[in-house]
């Protein structure tokens, strides 16, 4: 019991204190930025905004049913980021997979508002799984054919998806005589509410994925193949693996984890769209995953943990008048916290604690003209 | 034969398209220019971080926080040092000051990229990321606080209007004009364009930065201190990027608006490795990067007569908001393994054990 406890502390230790630290961080720069702006010192402040955070992000069933549905997205985006990551890859293109994914979805979806629920929302979700899965796609296929960086071409990609979409709800998919661009409901494409007011099904197979993506990474030959060439690619070479088509495959399936997202938040929270679809999830999915050391147990505790930061900033936000957008500045110090996590684990004299990040030594070596894979 | 017979029209449309280019180059010659530059700083800040092996994905956020500065420390020292228009520039006091403090605000950003890359030798890409993460959400939270009150900043550089002689010059005068019709952070990229090539390539520091990136062991054993020199080029680094940003809000526009910086980051750590890691490289390669973006205003503002208006026309505005980074990503895809980057990029040093 013992020896399970303190190898749990071993694996939480550095999480836990970067978290705490953020949370620290986070109070000082409330307070700093509002001496700044107002010329008032008001200690207590800090105090109320994370006091109004918990309570709207736990305090009552409504909140903690909101909640959960704000984790759904970042726990997909989560599990396409760190499925990359675990082959060595490094996807920053979340953001505009999420985006192909809501868009693709609204397509199928529009079509098919008047058909049966049961076709309708399969074939809805999937067409969004497939535009995602061509979005990381074409950066798998570049890096493997090329060498070209995915870092550089997913943030490119990123922000063409968001003038393709722009361009489609702008075009064909709006609603005929409305005064601005948006596209007609998805009727009954829409995923069924099972939790409250707003829980949609989404709630039930987002951790499904996840255990399907603990299962193909650690139960099977192809998670195996993903896993070397991510830790090193020179033995799944020499053990004869084909790590171009490996690289083309992971990130066409990190795609469409991402695509998912988009999809499942279309059909389950806005049902609609204008010519811009607000969105942070992709970025956040990063920091969900370094957080969640690419485990499908940590994805599915961080993305609980930034959906209920996301939920909780907006009554923060109205309680105690600090912006929402201090989820970044949280998110943001979390993960410096874990990637300096070596002097945090120094300071803190923590010295079997695993190191906050996953080893990788992939991505900086593909960088540049090392690219070349053979 | 079909295919050739179909082929021939496009050939035709291709020439009309590039005859329209030539004739308008004078006249989107500047739009090109000030799209550049912020590139062009990204690109050159890639260059001497990368030189000296370290690889910076965190450009994008430090001209995020370099932009804001520039601005939001305006709005606090216009009522210390006055809004007064200098001689030169059209530069107050507070516009100089908020300039320095951006620069400063650059390198602050870019020690952290050092820290975590250096000394704490963590992975370089992630640590950039994160930078980029972080200055996307302080700057956003801060900038969400300080719009309630609707403040002004110091207002914007003025630019300078070169001698008529040079500008009316007939076949190169728009050259001049482009170049030089311009504010100060543009001038002052032409003349750090030129000097850090020579310095890279002609003098000790640039010897010694380049054998830092290319094999760090037998640098140090000829006495060069590694991190040092690594740290140093990545401040140094930090302040280029820095100019870019503040080129943003404090020459291009007088306002910063969140994600002001759009990708521009990225598209220069392209431009840096379509241009060979090499100064005057990234430059050409920033001008190319931006010239999609004069080409599209043209076609929008004065589209070509005929039958390749209408076709240009006829396609969604968006696909021209796109194609700066669509054209970053085809050339970068046909570039990139041909351009060979520093030995050492991206890898950590580590002093070996004093025996």
């Amino acid at each position: 019991m013992r020896g399970r406890l303190r190898r749990a502390w071993r694996i939480l230790a550095l999480p836990l204190i970067s978290i705490v630290l953020s949370i620290l961080v986070g109070s000082l720069v409330i307070i700093a930025s509002e001496w700044l702006v107002t010329g008032e010192l008001k200690p207590g402040l800090a105090i109320d905004a994370f006091t109004a955070l918990v309570e709207g992000a736990v305090g009552s069933e409504r909140a903690i049913i909101n909640t959960l549905v704000s984790s759904v997205p970042l726990l997909l985006g989560g599990l396409a980021v760190g499925l990359a990551f675990k082959g060595g890859l490094f996807n920053i293109g979340v953001q505009g997979q999420f985006l192909m994914g809501v868009l693709g979805s609204v397509i199928v979806g529009v079509q098919l508002r008047e058909s049966p629920a049961v076709i309708a929302i399969p074939l809805a979700l999937a067409a969004g799984m497939l535009f995602g899965a061509v979005w990381g796609f074409i950066p798998g296929f570049l890096k493997a054919t090329s060498g070209a960086h995915e870092v550089v071409t997913t943030i490119m990609l990123n922000l063409i998806a968001l003038q393709v979409f722009a361009a489609a709800v702008n075009g064909p998919l709006t609603v005929q005589g409305s005064s601005s661009p948006i596209t007609p409901d998805v009727g009954n494409a829409a995923l069924p509410i099972i939790f409250g007011r707003n829980g949609h099904l989404g709630i039930i197979y987002a951790p499904l994925m996840a255990v399907l993506y603990g299962w193909l990474l650690f139960r099977t030959t192809r998670g195996f193949e993903i896993r070397i060439a991510g830790s090193s690619p020179d033995a799944a070479r020499y053990a004869g693996m084909k790590p171009r088509r490996l690289i083309i495959w992971t990130m066409s399936v990190s795609g469409m984890l991402g695509g998912m997202a988009g999809a499942t938040d279309l059909l389950g929270v806005s049902h609609q769209t204008a010519s811009s679809y607000a969105t942070t999830v992709g970025f956040d999915s990063i920091a969900v995953a370094l957080l969640g050391r690419t485990s499908p147990i940590g994805i599915v505790l961080s993305a609980l943990l930034f959906g209920a930061l996301r939920t909780g900033s907006a009554s923060m936000q109205i309680q105690a008048g600090v912006p929402a957008e201090l989820t970044g500045v949280l998110q943001a110090t979390i993960l410096f916290f874990l990637v300096a996590s070596p002097v945090v684990a120094r300071l803190f004299r923590l010295k079997g604690a695993r190191s906050g990040l996953e080893e990788t030594t992939t991505f900086t070596s593909t960088y540049g003209g090392e690219a070349t894979i053979r | 034969m079909d295919g050739f017979l179909y082929g021939l029209p496009v050939i035709g449309l291709v020439f009309e398209f590039i005859g329209y280019l030539i004739a308008v180059l004078p006249l989107i010659a500047p739009i090109i220019m000030r799209a550049a530059v912020p590139i062009a700083f990204a690109a050159l800040c890639g260059v001497m971080c990368e030189r000296s092996g370290v690889v910076n994905i965190g450009i994008e956020g430090t001209m995020l926080v370099a932009a804001f500065v520039g601005w939001a420390a305006g709005i606090y020292l216009v009522p210390v040092l006055g809004a007064e228009a200098g001689p030169i520039f059209g530069a107050s006091a507070s516009l100089v000051v908020a300039l320095l403090l951006a620069l400063l605000a650059g390198m602050i950003v870019s020690f952290v990229h050092a820290w975590l890359s250096i000394s704490v030798r963590a992975d370089q890409i992630i640590s950039g990321t994160i930078i980029n993460i972080a200055a996307f959400g302080v700057t956003g939270y801060l900038i969400t606080l300080l719009s309630k009150t609707a403040p002004t900043g110091a207002g914007q550089f003025k630019t300078w209007t070169p001698p008529e002689a040079l500008t009316g010059l007939p076949f190169v005068g728009w050259i001049f004009e482009t170049l030089l019709h311009q504010g100060p952070l543009t001038i002052s990229l032409l003349v750090i364009v030129v000097a850090f090539q020579i310095a890279l390539f002609r003098t000790r520091w640039g010897l010694r930065s380049r054998a830092v990136g290319e094999h760090p062991r037998a640098a140090e054993t000829v006495g060069i201190d590694v991190i040092r020199l690594r740290y140093r080029n990545v401040l140094v680094g930090g302040v280029l990027a820095a100019l870019g940003g503040a080129f943003l809000s404090m020459e291009l526009n007088s306002t910063f608006q969140q994600d002001m910086t759009a990708g521009r980051g990225f598209i220069g750590l392209a431009a840096m490795i379509v241009g060979r890691w090499t100064p005057l490289g990234a430059f050409g390669a920033a001008l190319l990067f931006a010239s999609t973006v004069g080409i599209s205003q043209s076609i929008l503002i004065a589209p070509p007569p005929g039958q390749l208006g209408e076709m240009l026309l006829s396609l969604p505005p968006q696909f021209f908001d796109a194609l700066p980074y669509l054209v970053t990503i085809i050339i970068l895809a046909g570039v990139v393994g041909r351009s060979i980057p520093p030995a050492a990029d991206g890898q950590p040093y580590e002093r070996e054990a004093a025996t």
